[in-house]
């Protein structure tokens, strides 16, 4: 299949239409407005609604209503817009209501700033909202995986009933790349019995999350429990490169990941057996597959574009078996780590033998 | 193979179109390509700058910390980016915006030549980032002319397709501005 | 008062459940939910409608309407109807809402749907108060009104003036139909029974956002009987929030 290149965001956005979504609804924020814009232009050739709402708190909502009705429907924003919807997230994920949430992240706490960042980590790996609720979080790495796991993503949020995250960031939105426009094959989904448009030839139907009686939501929240427990039986993705010999293996997720391989590819030719583990999602969290490295002896080190939020991951997953070292960025303009960066603290950390 | 470059200059130079265009090319010639852009907030007059990494394997980082080629079109992306440059890189200087004093680097080989001069010589001062990517061009040899002609293609609307003849030649007088240099071509 | 109302309304509407009313004695959900159902059953659409459930006393609203529902998060109804609006053209789509959720925590989500002149039906009840956590102030709360929030009594140097939501939403370009009522008595029952009717046909027409407010009583919340409730809604609200139509469009073609 021809290559053609692609902007991250603009490969994200024609994703979403391959992969059947119609109903996009969001709110301006920068670095992710490629999204919006690049729908607001197609959707109304295709009979599909953009509406551009009046708060992020209205775009998840109406999010919300459309996916109720049983469509695809869509959302993007970045760091402060996302905070804005942890509320709808919440009530979908307690109603099971599929959607899709894209975060570009850009860099916080407060209005921060628009440089790349993994600042949000916590925010969406632990659910992010009210309540005991988690939701599938996918994070690219390239052009063709912003593609790849949108389709990715609509299918996990349909299977499983549940808003899913992609949790992309700046660099990714913005860099071009060789795209293949590829449709994934994926297998059948469940039919949507639970969808409202009427309630002609059977009873009425609710989405809710509300369950006062007693033992009810102890009931629901068990329930929900057992779906994530299926995902993350199901459903962990992650890469592994050149990790079959690595003394040192960086674990790190989108951009840094990238930037993390430079600097492997540079580590290996100077002879140091370095190897890169990065989790495609990071809930459910690739816990047993850092549990077997911890086991065969490797040191991790991890990089992330924040001052250390996933390596708390890495260290449960690995227990008291591995030596963990971290490096990270708070982000910031000028701070994104090169190669060069990582490369030296590939050196630092680096086994002794 | 494997080859990078920074471009950089101010909003209007024409610096994301030249990296767009050489990262076309090189996915024309079937190679790993990516290009990352400088963005900002909404303002006119910033500064603009692109990193493209071009090579026959699979590209690691899209960011490059010390390229091995910078283009520099003004004086800010100069002293903003000049120390970056690997040693025994290749760095591109405009002379018509920037003082030859300036470049402080004595490790690196240098192209440095009035682009905006050059450009209006030929037609237009608005080609001298085309005479600069010819520069790099006729230096590096990472892509073919004929894939630059086709990222026009891909890049330009039908209407401003017109102008792909001197954009072409204003790129070709960077080439063979290189080859009189006696780079290694 | 609500006897009263039964023999006038029989029989029961198909879009109402016929389950016991949990609501408080004296409180007028049960009867505002009977006059949607009616109006629902009017149109001949308790198959094609959807509505959306708020927060607050309101959200049992999805035990007594037979039809489909979807709970919203607080204030956010009109978000989650604009969605079910686009995403289902031809159904019939109702919101109802308490005060806290649509005149506190919504404004920002009624206000711009109604100014998109989104064509689906808004039914505001608003009895002064936060009944579900227990009689806090409310944005509609009258001035010296004592709440469990507002103890010496809504001041408004202190909590500003009670909202007049209805009145507020008219002037919007979008809103094709917007009124007060009140079921405090037969006649405004009656009367309020036609401003419902009046705020599902805007959308059925397709002439924009219909709106409709009724007064309630919250006698628990009130402290006081179900009659001295029903008496106050008479004497003290409506003084304020007075009754009527503040927006009617007959014409689609207005722009």
């Amino acid at each position: 299949m021809k290559k053609k290149l692609v902007k991250g965001n603009e490969a994200l956005a024609q994703a979403a239409i391959e992969a059947g979504c119609r109903f996009y609804f969001g709110y301006p924020i920068t670095p992710q407005n490629d999204i919006p814009e690049y729908l607001a232009r197609e959707f109304p050739k295709l009979g599909g609604t953009f509406l551009q709402a009046e708060s992020e708190i209205g775009s998840i909502n109406m999010v919300l209503g459309a996916s109720a009705a049983g469509m695809r429907a869509m959302t993007s924003s970045s760091g402060p817009g996302i905070s804005l919807m942890q509320e709808g997230l919440s009530y979908l994920a307690g109603s099971e209501i599929p959607a899709v949430v894209v975060n570009v992240q850009r860099s916080g706490p407060g209005l921060g700033g628009i440089s790349p960042s993994q600042g949000d980590y916590f925010q969406a790996t632990r659910g992010g909202g009210h309540g005991d609720y988690r939701t599938p979080v996918l994070a690219p790495a390239s052009v063709q995986e912003m593609w790849d796991l949108t389709f990715l993503a609509f299918d996990l949020a349909d299977r499983y009933r549940n808003p899913v995250v992609i949790l992309a960031d700046a660099m990714l939105g913005q860099m071009k790349e060789p795209l293949e426009m590829r449709k994934p094959e994926l297998p059948p989904l469940p039919a949507k019995d639970w969808i409202l448009e009427g309630c002609q030839g059977r009873d009425k139907r609710l989405l809710k999350s509300l369950y006062l009686g007693e033992g009810e939501l102890e009931k629901h929240c068990w329930r929900l429990w057992a779906k994530y427990e299926e995902i993350k039986k199901k459903e962990v993705r992650c890469e592994a490169y050149r990790i079959e010999d690595a003394e040192l293996v960086v674990v790190a997720f989108g951009s840094p990941a990238r930037i993390a391989k430079g600097a492997i590819m540079e580590a290996r030719e100077q002879g140091l057996k370095v190897g890169l583990l990065r989790p495609i999602t990071l809930y459910p969290y690739p816990e047993k597959e850092l549990a077997d490295l911890a086991d065969q002896g490797k040191t991790f080190l991890v990089t992330e574009l924040n001052v250390g939020q996933m390596v708390e991951d890495v260290r449960m997953a690995a227990g008291r078996r591995a030596e963990v070292h971290f490096y990270g960025r708070p982000p910031g303009a000028g701070s994104l780590p090169s190669p060069e960066d990582i490369l030296h603290e590939i050196r630092e950390t680096y086994p002794a033998r | 193979m494997y080859h990078d470059v920074t471009m950089a200059g101010f909003g209007g130079q024409g610096i994301l179109l030249i990296g767009n265009l050489l990262a076309e090319a090189a996915l024309a010639e079937g190679l790993h390509v990516t290009y990352l852009p400088s963005y900002g907030v909404e303002m006119r007059g910033g500064s603009a700058n692109c990193t493209v990494v071009i090579s026959d394997q699979e590209i690691g980082s899209p960011a490059v910390g010390s390229p091995r080629a910078l283009l520099v079109m003004s004086r800010p992306a100069l002293s903003r980016f000049q120390a970056s440059v690997k040693p025994g890189g290749l760095l591109i200087v405009n002379t018509s915006l920037i003082e030859p004093a300036e470049v402080e680097r004595r490790d690196v080989e240098l192209l440095a030549y009035p682009l905006n001069q050059i450009a209006l010589e030929l037609s237009h001062q608005r080609l001298a980032n085309m005479v600069a990517l010819g520069l790099y061009l006729g230096r590096t040899r990472v892509v073919g002319l004929e894939s630059i002609e086709h990222g026009f293609a891909e890049l330009l609307s039908e209407k401003n397709r017109v102008f792909i003849p001197q954009n072409v030649a204003a790129i070709q007088k960077g080439m063979a501005l290189a080859a009189e240099a006696g780079g290694k071509s | 008062m609500s006897e009263t109302a039964e023999k006038l309304l029989n029989p029961r509407p198909e879009s109402l459940v016929d389950i016991p009313t949990h609501f408080c004695p004296g409180c007028h959900h049960g009867i505002v939910h009977r006059l949607v159902a009616e109006a629902i059953d009017h149109f001949g659409l308790r198959e094609k409608a959807i509505g959306v459930a708020c927060v607050g006393c309101s959200v049992f609203l999805y035990n007594y309407l037979n039809t489909d529902v979807v709970e919203a998060p607080h204030g956010r109804a009109p978000a989650v109807a604009t969605g079910l609006r686009r995403a289902l053209p031809d159904r019939l789509i109702y919101t109802y809402q308490g005060d806290g959720d649509l005149a506190a925590i919504g404004t920002s989500e009624i206000i711009h749907a109604a100014n998109r002149g989104e064509p689906i039906t808004v039914v505001f009840v608003n009895n002064t108060t936060y009944g579900m956590t227990g009689g806090q102030m409310a944005p509609t709360t009258l001035l010296g009104q004592k709440t469990t929030t507002s103890p010496y009594g809504r001041d408004f140097h202190q909590a500003g003036y009670p909202i007049k939501m209805a009145e507020f939403l008219a002037p919007l370009e979008g809103v094709a139909f917007s009124a007060r009522g009140a079921v405090d008595r037969v006649a405004n029952l009656k009367r309020t029974r036609k401003l419902i009717f009046r705020a599902f046909e805007v959308q059925v027409q397709r002439l924009g956002f219909g709106f409709v407010e009724v007064l309630s009583a919250c006698p628990t919340n009130w402290g006081m009987t179900p009659i001295e409730a029903a008496k106050r809604v008479e004497e003290e609200m409506i003084p304020y929030f007075p009754l009527g139509i503040f927006k009617e469009r007959k014409e689609a073609d207005h722009l």
